[in-house]
C-alpha cells in the first residue's frame, strides 16, 4: 500500500462516479455523462474502466485485468499493478477467484457469477457516433427511441456483402429500450452480455457510464432473414484444442504458416492443465 | 444553531475511503438486484435516521448534491450532522438529488424530478425509511432480477406508475435499522 488514498481517486469524485453508476443501473443501456478525471495513463489505455474500477473496488476484492482476453499484455499488467498498488487489493489471473474483472474488448469464457463484477473500457459508448457525428443529435434519437439508421446501415452492410460485416462492437439492445454500444468486444461475445454479473461500462475521454443489471435482456439487432450470428474463426485452438473459445490468429513465418490461439489466456491455460492439448500443443508435465 | 456537539460530529466514519467503498459496494448490488436485502451499518445518523439511511447518504452526497429532509426528518441535529459530515445542501423536494423520510412524509411523489427525456439521470434518488425490510410481499420483475424476487414495499400503484414513466422516474432506496433494499425504475412490480 502506498501513500496514495484508497484505489488512488479523491473522496468526491468516487462519490460522483458512483452516483453515475446507480444511475446506469436504474436505466440500463443509457449513457450517463459524468465528470471524467485525468488518470495518470493517456485516454485511450483504459481511463474510463480505471475510474469505475476505482469507485466500485473494496479492500476485500480480488482484481484482475484482461486485455484482449489476455493477462499478460502491457494494458492489462500495468492496470493491474495500478490498483495493487493504489488499493492494496489482491489480484489474480484466474476468471474464478477474481471478484472484479476491468477488460478491454473481451467476456471472459468461463460464465460469471452473481458476485462478480465486470468492468468495460469503452472507447466510443455510443452506436451512433459514426452515423451521426453530432451528440445533439444522438442524444435526441436515443430519447425518441429512433434506431432506423442503425437498421439501414445493418441493411447496407447486407446490400454490399451479403452479410452483415459488422464483426466487434456489434449493436445491441437493452431491456428493449436503450441501443447499446457493447465496446469492441467481438461479436462472438454479444450472447455473453445476458449474464449473472453486474456489468459496467465506463469510457473516460467521451465522459460517459453505462450499465447492464445482471440478467437483464440483451439482444444483438438484426433482421428475421438474416438473423445475428456469433462468429469466429472455425479452428480449435491450436494449444488447448478448445473448439468453443474466441481464437487470435499468429503468423508464424514468412513461409504463410499461422496459428490459432483462444484470446482468453486463462481459459486455454486451464485447460492444457486438465490434459486437454491442440495441434500445435505440448503434453504439460502432470 | 444550538447543536449539541457529538450530536453533529459523531457518528461518521471512521475510515472514509475504505467504509465509502464497502457501503457502496452494498448500494450497488442492490439496485443491480432489486429485492435484495444487504446490511448497511456503519453510519451512525441522529435520531430519526436509520443507520442504513445515514451510511447511505454519507457514501453518496456531497456539496454537489441537494437533499430533501422529509417531515420529522427535518430536524436541527440532522441538518448539523449532514452539513458536518458531507456538506450537502438541504433544499427543497423538486431541487432534490436525494430525499430521505418515510413513505407517507414523502408524498406526493411528484415533487420529485423524474429527469428528462434526454437525461433520465436528473432525476432524484428517494431512501424511503420503512418499519419492515422482508423478501415477501410484491412481485418484482426485469433487469437485475432472474426470474421473480419478492420485496415488502409501502405502495403498489405508486411504484407501478413510476415504472410506467420508464427511462424517466424516481429510484428507490428502502432503509430499516441497519438493512438496505432497493428499487429502481426499471423494475416491473406486480402484487404478489
Amino acid at each position: 500500500m502506498s501513500d496514495y488514498n484508497f484505489a488512488y481517486l479523491d473522496e468526491q469524485t468516487k462519490r460522483m462516479i458512483r452516483r453515475a453508476i446507480l444511475k446506469g443501473l436504474a436505466v440500463p443501456g443509457y449513457q450517463v455523462p459524468f465528470a471524467s478525471r485525468e488518470m495518470p495513463m493517456p485516454y485511450g489505455w483504459g481511463t474510463g474502466g480505471v475510474q469505475v474500477s476505482a469507485a466500485a473496488l473494496t479492500p476485500e476484492d480480488t482484481f484482475k485485468v484482461i486485455d484482449q482476453g489476455s493477462d499478460d499484455t502491457t494494458n492489462a499488467v500495468s492496470i493491474r499493478k495500478f490498483f495493487e498498488k493504489t488499493a492494496g487489493v489482491a489480484v489474480t489471473e484466474e476468471t474464478e477467484k477474481a471478484t472484479v474483472i476491468q477488460t478491454r474488448h473481451r467476456i471472459p469464457e468461463a460464465a460469471l457469477t452473481e458476485d462478480q463484477i465486470l468492468v468495460y473500457q469503452v472507447p466510443i459508448p455510443e452506436p451512433l457516433r459514426f452515423l451521426e457525428p453530432r451528440e445533439t443529435e444522438t442524444r435526441k434519437m436515443h430519447s425518441l427511441e429512433e434506431y432506423g439508421l442503425m437498421h439501414v446501415k445493418l441493411y447496407e452492410d447486407i446490400s454490399q456483402h451479403g452479410a452483415i460485416a459488422t464483426s466487434y462492437a456489434y449493436p445491441v439492445k437493452v431491456a428493449d429500450r436503450y441501443v447499446m454500444d457493447p465496446s469492441p468486444i467481438p461479436k462472438f461475445d454479444n450472447p455473453k452480455l445476458e449474464m449473472a454479473a453486474i456489468q459496467l461500462f465506463g469510457a473516460g475521454r467521451e465522459q460517459r457510464i453505462y450499465a447492464v443489471p445482471p440478467y437483464t435482456p440483451v439482444v444483438s439487432l438484426d433482421f428475421e432473414d438474416y438473423p445475428f450470428e456469433a462468429t469466429k474463426a472455425d479452428h480449435p485452438c491450436d494449444l488447448c484444442g478448445a473448439e468453443d473459445s474466441y481464437l487470435d490468429e499468429v503468423i508464424l513465418d514468412d513461409a504463410g504458416n499461422r496459428m490459432f490461439v483462444c484470446s482468453d489466456s486463462d481459459y486455454c491455460r486451464c485447460r492444457r492443465e486438465a490434459g486437454h492439448v491442440g495441434r500445435l500443443g505440448v503434453e504439460t508435465a502432470a | 444553531m444550538a447543536v449539541p456537539a457529538q450530536a453533529a460530529f459523531g457518528g461518521g466514519f471512521a475510515d472514509p475511503a475504505i467504509e465509502a467503498a464497502r457501503a457502496f459496494r452494498a448500494a450497488m448490488n442492490v439496485m443491480a438486484k432489486p429485492g435484495e436485502i444487504r446490511t448497511l451499518d456503519t453510519a451512525v445518523p441522529p435520531a430519526p435516521l436509520s443507520a442504513a439511511a445515514g451510511t447511505l447518504l454519507l457514501t453518496l452526497c456531497d456539496p454537489e448534491t441537494g437533499v430533501y429532509l422529509a417531515g420529522p426528518c427535518d430536524t436541527a441535529e440532522l441538518r448539523g450532522w449532514l452539513a458536518f459530515h458531507t456538506g450537502a445542501p438541504v433544499v427543497a423536494a423538486a431541487e432534490a438529488d436525494f430525499a430521505v423520510g418515510t413513505w407517507d412524509d414523502l408524498q406526493p411523489l411528484d415533487q420529485f424530478r423524474i429527469g428528462e427525456a434526454e437525461y433520465p439521470d436528473r432525476s432524484a434518488t428517494l431512501i424511503v425509511e420503512v418499519a419492515a425490510l422482508q423478501p415477501e410481499g410484491a412481485a418484482l420483475r426485469g433487469p437485475g432480477i432472474k426470474d421473480v424476487a419478492h420485496l415488502s414495499l409501502p405502495d403498489l400503484t405508486a411504484f407501478q406508475g413510476n415504472a410506467m414513466l420508464y427511462p424517466l422516474g424516481l429510484d428507490f432506496f428502502f432503509t430499516c435499522g441497519g438493512q438496505v433494499a432497493a428499487l429502481p425504475r426499471s423494475t416491473q412490480v406486480a402484487e404478489g
